[in-house]
């Protein structure tokens, strides 16, 4: 086959007008035209950089060959081998940054549009009911506990289960999938897909127990010494979210983007009252951060009814941290940017809510630890942006309920875990850890990645143990 | 995969306020006094906190009381003996601080003076002198006296139209004891918001140190929302993670009732628009509901 030099495919949507008010998923997906086109355009290097830009590895030149052969289902296993949620990576990496920032074809023109042709095979397998539940091997008689069924746990899961080891998944809330639940909104990620992954681990063999707070109803120490695991992974995530500490903050209508986002998605208070729990539904709506949960936030909003819905963000526009894609949907949705902007305190009402935020402009300065221009504040700038509803998504902490009983495992001095960035052991035995309870505050992909190591290494040590009997 | 927990036993204790006994070994052999758990009655429902109450390591069950306020705790209340809830996470939140600190003062009204009991046995165990008082609006809604008593070395109700016991309130009784000479070392309040500011009010000019129970809208009960968050001290604090014992003293109970009212319309909207209420019994019978 010739390679296809034309352009690279658009991704139909929904229209903004309409999607900005409804909460079905913003992408439909490409069609088997579209993807078919797409693929060809692949020159399936000898030397494909575009693996190197994958946390997890994906064999990107190798699955999208079998698009070409119109053999869908069997790409889907072939980016399986190495990322266990195909068809959640393909809606939320942040691709152009990742393998889609290594394509050859980036350098002349735009590259090959890995993330479209990975949500199409997925999106193919599983529609049309092609999953295949890989023959479990034969039981290894090892037991591993695995804590937060994020998007590390489910790859730890799914990565050690396939070799034959009896994995539990404890899970805090009362439904699994961690952030890709109570974070990442409907639109964005379908429901139905984190559904259909956790069940495809549960038809494997995992056991998945709810409710489980692991810290509270068992520590750590429980599981390794009563319950006999052999190995801990801990994927606990986000924790406290982080406040600006600012005159105000407990107005009400002031949410925190982890509250916020956890009554629209996990409690679905969209559907309010058919679903009981309630979620303020502000006019004049503001998202204070540059994040993709900023982003998510201030979509969020709209879809509730707000007539206006802006982010405020401290830096310049090619400093914020979402995603392009999440800015340019927002863009086109009509949330408003207020840039180099910082808030001062919030002014409230004689109810006790938000009417106001007071802030300043900010102007970029010197280049900071992080190499980017930091923002410094130009006295006498103050304004004031009038809301009646405020959500603030500067970031998280590390969770506190796990280390309530939690000897052993050392922390660094943001309170996250300490691990060894070879096998994501943490300075107790046997214990592993990944995702944002380790870095902080980072994507999807990131957190497989760090599920993928601890894997590995977890696999290789239950081996071990094996060995010196 | 749902875990089952069923409910054992279930009956109203005294007008509105509900008994449960729900099996749960995992949650029965890691409570400690002063902890809550988090309940759903239904998966359309809210993460409800409630106190842990009561609870018996052997036969694996745990006793927790429910008010019913609005349509979550309805629904809670409308399920029987034999039911499963949909999901109850536990134990959550700090123990109280239990040691021995000498003669302590227990208050409890409405759920508290059901969930008060664990406190009054602890402390107790810990070698404490343990006054317990109850308040109620009349004497037909005291309920606990019996275990209270049995625990407690000295036992005290109150009501506000004088039916049993002092006419008035815990503060009320605990300012005549502190004129009559009593001093107390240690003092923990469990009830509504309005009595635990006025009995961490009343202890204050006593400089008694006092912990009160907050009850504040909770999610995930485990430190990843914030939805809890409350002044302590000129401090946020996260109930869920940081309580649900906080120095009474220090409570801006100002900032905590406004925050404990955000979802007010929400809650008279829910309440309304609820099935058991909105339909008619023809439309419920289209709808292929039971009896009207």
């Amino acid at each position: 086959m010739m390679p296809n030099l034309s352009g690279r495919v658009k991704m139909p949507e929904q229209p903004p007008e309409i999607r900005a008010r409804n909460f079905q998923e913003v992408p439909f997906g490409l069609t088997e035209e579209l993807a078919l086109r797409e693929a060809s355009r692949c020159l399936n290097c000898k030397n494909p950089l575009c693996r190197t830009g994958c946390p997890v590895a994906v064999k990107i030149p190798e699955f999208i060959q079998l698009i070409k052969q119109e053999r869908y289902a069997a790409a889907a296993r072939k980016i399986k081998e190495t990322n266990a949620l195909p068809a959640v990576c393909g809606r939320v990496c942040p691709q152009e940054v990742q393998c889609e920032s290594k394509c050859v074809l980036g350098i002349k023109g735009e590259p090959v549009a890995i993330g479209y042709l990975e949500r199409f095979c997925a999106d193919y397998e599983r529609e049309m009911g092609l999953t295949e539940i890989p023959e479990p091997a034969p039981p290894t008689g090892k037991k591993v506990a695995v804590i937060g069924s994020g998007p590390s746990g489910l790859t730890v899961a799914g990565d050690l289960i396939k070799l034959g080891h009896e994995v539990h998944i404890f899970e805090a809330l009362h439904k699994p999938g961690g952030v890709l639940t109570y974070g990442i909104p409907e639109f964005r990620l379908p429901k139905k897909i984190v559904q259909a992954e956790v069940d495809n681990l549960i038809k494997q063999g995992v056991r998945l127990e709810l409710d489980s707070v692991i810290g509270m109803v068992r520590t750590v120490d429980e599981l390794i010494e009563e319950d006999g695991f052999d190995a801990v992974y801990i994927g606990v995530g986000a924790g406290l979210p982080t406040f600006m500490n600012i005159p105000g903050e407990n107005l009400n209508n002031i949410y925190s983007a982890n509250e916020y986002l956890t009554r629209a998605n996990l409690m679905k208070a969209y559907m309010f009252p058919e679903y009981a729990t309630p979620v303020e539904r502000g006019k004049h709506v503001v998202v204070i951060g540059g994040g993709n949960v900023a982003m998510d936030s201030v979509r969020t909003a709209l879809r509730l009814g707000a007539e206006t819905s802006t982010i405020v963000y401290r830096r310049a526009r090619e400093q914020l941290p979402a995603r392009a894609e999440e800015v340019h949907h927002a863009e086109q949705e009509g949330v408003l940017f207020n840039l180099l902007t910082n808030p001062v305190r919030f002014i409230g009402d004689e109810n006790g809510c938000v009417k106001g935020m007071e802030c300043i402009k900010m102007e970029l300065g010197e280049p900071d630890s992080s190499g980017r221009r930091k923002p410094v504040p130009i006295s006498g700038s103050e304004f004031i942006i009038e809301c009646d509803m405020v959500i603030v998504s500067i970031g998280t902490g590390a969770n506190p309920v796990i280390f309530s009983s939690l000897e052993g495992v050392e922390r660094n001095r943001w309170g996250y875990i300490i691990v060894n960035e070879e096998t994501n052991e943490t300075t107790k035995r046997n214990v592993y850890a990944g995702g944002d309870i380790v870095t902080g505050s980072a994507t999807v992909i990131q957190a497989m990645g760090a599920g993928r190591i601890a894997a590995k290494a977890i696999h290789e040590k239950l081996q071990a143990m094996d060995r010196k009997k | 995969m749902r875990r089952e927990y069923k409910i054992i036993e279930k009956y109203e204790v005294v007008p509105n306020v509900h008994k449960f006994v729900i099996r749960d070994p995992r949650i029965a052999k890691k409570v400690k006094a002063g902890q809550f758990v988090l309940v759903m009655a239904n998966e359309k429902g809210e993460r409800i906190p409630l106190t842990l109450s009561d609870w018996d390591p052997k036969e694996g069950t745990i006793t927790l009381y429910v008010l019913e306020l609005g349509v979550s705790t309805m629904e809670l209340v409308s399920l029987s003996k034999g039911d499963s809830l949909y999901s109850l996470a536990g134990p959550l939140g700090h123990p109280a601080k239990v040691e021995k600190f000498g003669n302590v003062l227990l208050g409890g009204g409405c759920f508290g003076i059901g969930g008060i009991y664990p406190l009054a046995k602890a402390m107790k165990e810990a070698g404490n002198s343990v006054t317990v008082i109850i308040e109620a609006r009349s004497n037909y809604l005291l309920y606990n006296r019996e275990k209270l008593e049995g625990v407690a070395n000295e036992f005290f109700t109150t009501t506000s139209d004088g039916s049993e016991g002092m006419r008035g309130h815990v503060q009320d009784k605990l300012q005549e004891l502190v004129k009559d000479g009593r001093k107390f070392d240690h003092a923990y309040f469990m009830g509504c918001t309005f009595m635990l500011m006025q009995c961490a009010r009343a202890t204050m000019p006593h400089k008694i140190p006092t912990g009160v129970a907050l009850n504040a809208i909770m999610l995930d009960g485990t430190g990843m929302c914030g939805c809890c968050r409350v002044t302590v001290g000129g401090h946020t604090k996260f109930v869920c993670v940081d309580g649900p014992e906080i120095d009474g003293h220090l409570v801006d109970w100002d900032e905590l009732f406004i925050r404990k009212h955000i979802y007010r319309e929400e809650e008279a909207v829910s309440y309304q628009s609820h099935a058991c209420r909105s339909l008619t019994g023809y439309e419920r019978e289209a709808k292929g509901g039971g009896e009207a």
